[in-house]
């Protein structure tokens, strides 16, 4: 489903992503950790391109998007992203929110595109939100909009960029039970977190990353319980 | 001192008259000024420097030079040589919205260097394209970002816009400076302007406040 290979990412002078091999096969759910500044975020945004690829090649579903040809937006609808500030658009109410690329890129009728809006609202607990806009909403419930806006576009991969990394702690359990549910209906998924918990529970393989390598990469059992990099260990012991 | 509201009556006529050539020349210039700043902001902030660039020349001479000068060399050197003779109206709204575009295209640049990275990043990461995203995320919001100040032009404008009276176009400033040169009297003429300048200004401000108010609650 995705294949990173030798991927390099600078910005100037300064080279966060270092060579990234890896592969992400469908309906995997791979974690991403690491000490910040380790590039796992920029790793995570070189999967949609939101940021430039400096060298090497991200295939997603066998098209290279570091190819400066290939269409982008068409790429673009088959990854789902979910950012840590959630991004809504304050200007739309919660249902537009979600209406907005479904018929934009889509070309949806407005019909189509309420009705599926609404049925995403009930996934994620928020149907009774449908018409507030975001500003009425807590952290947790920005966020939950913010996955179904992503959903909207039924994509085939969901990145998620440190999605409960700005929300109050009472809020977090919300968010990961969203997407725990996300990823037992089979939904492709690279997460980069800090909640180990959910890296244990709900991954299928964690990647360890740090100065702009995958130092490690495992099953999360195996990964956690019995880590071989020193730095992995160093890691570890500080966040657990 | 004697202030002698018969004379402002005798001369109520022209300065109706001025007032709706002032009317006429503030919006006209307001709708093409708006327009055309936009256009331009768009185009200073396209990524190619060298495409922006002349854009930016743009915005540069325009607030860098007078308005007054812009006046003369539009209407005394442009105007006759694009249509072969001069017309106040015709250099009028151009010197004016010609002006007023720079500043809007500075205004609609802040505005939309002021939104978060984020609402773009959002958008494209859904597929949209940058023209998409402009349009239905980062236009809507940076406008209504952009109304005060928007507001604040607006009303610069309507004021600029006595400074054509040099070229005799027959707006409220030219009846006034007729009226004094009738009676060789300062106060009746010019304060009768001014009250007249002030009224407009403020039925502008109480609109766009109106607007402001009508957007925030939306």
């Amino acid at each position: 489903m995705i294949r990173v290979e030798n991927l390099k990412k600078s910005f100037g002078d300064h080279e966060v992503l270092k060579d990234i091999t890896v592969s992400i096969a469908e309906k995997e759910v791979v974690v991403v950790i690491g000490p910040s500044g380790s590039g796992k975020s920029t790793f995570l945004r070189c999967l949609n391109r939101l940021e430039e690829i400096t060298s090497g090649h991200v295939y997603i579903n066998g098209m290279d998007i570091a190819d400066p040809k290939v269409n982008i937006n068409k790429i673009r609808e088959d990854v789902g992203m979910v950012f840590q500030l959630f991004n809504l658009f304050p200007h739309k109410s919660v249902l537009e929110n979600i209406m907005l690329a479904p018929m934009k890129v889509k070309k949806v009728s407005k019909e189509v595109a309420e009705e599926k809006a609404l049925r995403l609202l009930e996934k994620v607990g928020l149907k009774d939100k449908a018409n507030v806009y975001p500003e009425s909403l807590s952290g947790g419930q920005k966020q939950r909009v913010a996955i179904a806006r992503a959903l909207a576009m039924e994509p085939k991969v969901m990145l998620f960029d440190e999605p409960t990394s700005a929300l109050d702690p009472e809020m977090v359990g919300e968010v990961l039970e969203v997407m725990k549910e996300l990823a037992q209906e089979g939904m492709t998924m690279v997460v980069v977190t800090h909640e180990m918990g959910f890296a244990r529970e709900v991954g299928d393989r964690v990647l360890f990353m740090d100065g702009g390598y995958i130092v490690e990469e495992n099953k999360p059992e195996l990964l956690f319980g019995n880590p071989q990099h020193e730095r992995t260990k160093a890691f570890l012991s500080k966040v657990l | 001192m004697d202030f002698r509201f018969d004379l402002i009556a005798n001369y109520a006529p022209f300065f109706l008259k001025g007032t709706l050539l002032t009317i006429g020349f503030s919006v006209a210039s307001i709708i093409l000024g708006t327009i055309l700043g936009l256009l331009i902001g768009l185009g200073e902030m396209m990524r190619n420097k060298k495409l922006a660039a002349p854009f930016r020349v743009y915005v540069t001479l325009f607030r860098g030079t007078p308005l007054l000068v812009q006046i003369m060399i539009i209407h005394f050197g442009f105007v006759p040589l694009f249509i072969g003779e001069t017309n106040v109206y015709i250099s009028g709204i151009a010197a004016l919205s010609l002006n007023s575009a720079a500043y809007v295209a500075e205004i609609f640049r802040a505005g939309i260097q002021s939104l978060d990275r984020g609402q773009m990043e959002a958008a494209r990461s859904l597929g949209m394209t940058h023209v998409q995203a402009m349009q239905h995320v980062i236009i809507p919001q940076a406008f209504k970002r952009m109304i005060p100040a928007l507001g604040n032009e607006f009303i610069v404008l309507i004021k600029d816009s006595s400074l054509v009276s040099v070229i005799a176009a027959p707006e409220l400033m030219y009846w006034g400076n007729a009226m004094q040169g009738q009676y060789y009297r300062p106060w009746e003429p010019y304060l009768t302007t001014a009250f007249i300048y002030l009224i407009l200004t403020m039925v502008c401000d109480f609109l766009l406040r109106k607007l402001e108010r009508r957007l925030a609650t939306e």
